[in-house]
């Protein structure tokens, strides 16, 4: 029988959360790497039993974490994130000139096919590449060199690299997204990229329509469908079925169009789901109830799921990496909060019910399905 | 002199939870021993400790880092600054800290 392994990285460690395919009995295990700060972490497609984790503190700075076992055992490999080169500037928060500094992994994104190849998006921006499960790390420098990068400022969390897209129809194409740049494509394994951020509309910068400088809080794709994109962006949810190149407004009917997360169902490429957010303000849900909003058009029409989520009182959050969909035939989808709940929906949305409650604040969630 | 010392280090919890050791190790390091030959040692041992301590590329102390020995603040002093007697001699330890600091 199908079992499902979701993983929670959290400000206090990480948590490994078990069950078998009907998701209504959980096993929880951890906290793995108590006390340090996980970002992230993930499992490889092409061995479950690989996961990669990202855990830091503040006093000792960055380590990886790699289990063969599937997250019983760790061991520690490489945490050398070296920028290529002499690094360039990037713009503070005042608009000055301010060096580059390695601060933190933000998100690990295993191959789709080799369980010794993963890539590390961190902060300040850029993207690392190892090729022997963790050990060494190397820049793919061309993102960071890119023509548009000394004008990259950061967002509220720093100047970070949050997300890895890798397309499964073609292994050189990457899609990634820095807050507050915007998001990237390179065509070539990293050689080269491109922004693509064409649509996208930011009232917040000088030039709402600028080629970079948007706050894309998070992008999602669907492997079936890998040219169209969905997006949560600062403001706006957004869509693209050009793989980027242009973008349009999808937010519709959502009461605020502001959040973090998206994702999209594992079998119906047209069904995305968003947690929107009071405003950029105020970072919990409107009203105080905790509402996840799914579309099945693709965007625009949006219903609201709230059975066994608070419809009061809820001042959570629900942070850019912190959902997470599995492949069972009745698509699970899962969500992690500031409050340190992780919630569980076997029916793609119509349910809900929390798997934990108590965990310290959840930053991000992933889920395995191991058949 | 001999050719080399052993040095005590106290090291903070989450070290020793990543090198997988008790609250003190001892390592080796030529004489004279200074702080900067210690972490060196220290390093070698335990691989996993690098980057932790100090940065990987710039070698300098991680902000949230101090060394202490013989109720001395080290933290401010040259890397190549030697060790105090007591701590060459064995009787007292280097001790790496973390700052009282988090949330």
């Amino acid at each position: 029988m199908s079992q499902v392994r979701v993983l929670v990285g959290t400000h206090k460690g990480a948590f490994i959360l078990t069950s078998d395919g009907k998701r209504q009995q959980w096993e929880v295990s951890g906290p793995h790497f108590a006390g340090w700060e996980v970002y992230h972490l993930k499992g490889s497609p092409a061995d479950p039993n690989r996961i990669y984790c990202a855990p830091s503190t503040g006093w000792h700075g960055q380590v990886i974490q790699r289990s063969d076992d599937g997250g019983q055992t760790w061991n520690p490999v490489g945490n050398k994130f070296s920028y290529e080169g002499t690094p360039a500037t990037h713009l503070w928060y005042d608009g000055t000139p301010h060096p580059y500094e390695f601060k933190r992994v933000w998100h690990v994104e295993p191959s789709l096919t080799d369980p010794d190849t993963v890539y590390a998006g961190v902060e300040d921006a850029a993207i690392f590449q190892s090729s022997d499960g963790g050990q060494n790390w190397t820049e793919l420098p061309a993102l960071r060199e890119h023509d548009t990068a000394k004008g990259w400022q950061p967002g509220a969390g720093g100047l970070c690299l949050h997300t890895i897209i890798l397309d499964p129809s073609d292994p050189n194409r990457i899609f990634i997204a820095i807050s507050a740049a915007g998001a990237f494509r390179t065509d070539d394994g990293g050689k080269s990229w491109k922004p693509i951020n064409r649509g996208l509309h930011s009232q917040y910068i000088p030039d709402p329509t600028a080629e970079v400088g948007h706050c894309v809080h998070h992008v999602a794709m669907h492997p079936n469908r890998p040219g169209v994109l969905f997006m949560q962006k600062h403001w706006d949810v957004m869509r693209s079925d050009d793989a980027g190149d242009n973008w349009r407004e999808v937010s519709g009917n959502l009461p605020t169009d502001f959040g973090f997360v998206i994702d999209v169902h594992a079998h119906e490429p047209e069904t995305i789901y968003v947690v929107p957010i009071k405003s950029d303000s105020e970072h919990f849900p409107l009203d105080g109830q905790l509402r996840v909003y799914r579309s099945r058009t693709g965007g625009n029409d949006w219903e609201p799921l709230t059975k066994g989520l608070p419809q009061s009182n809820c001042f959570v959050n629900v942070l850019r990496d912190a959902m997470a969909v599995d492949t069972m035939d009745k698509c699970g989808i899962y969500f992690g909060t500031t409050g340190g709940q992780v919630y569980a929906s076997a029916d793609a949305g119509d349910s809900w019910a929390p798997i934990v409650q108590s965990l310290p604040a959840v930053l991000s969630v992933e889920v395995q399905t191991i058949s | 002199m001999s050719a080399t010392v052993t040095i005590r280090v106290m090291l903070p919890a989450h070290l020793r939870n990543l090198a997988r050791v008790g609250a003190e190790v001892s390592v080796e390091t030529p004489a004279p021993a200074t702080i900067a030959s210690t972490l060196d040692a220290l390093e070698a041992r335990y691989p996993v400790l690098a980057g932790t301590i100090r940065d990987h590329d710039t070698r300098k102390r991680r902000a949230f880092i101090r060394y202490f020995a013989c109720e001395e603040d080290l933290s401010h002093e040259p890397p190549e600054t030697a060790l105090p007697e007591p701590v060459v001699a064995g009787r007292e330890p280097l001790i790496i800290l973390g700052a009282i600091a988090g949330g």
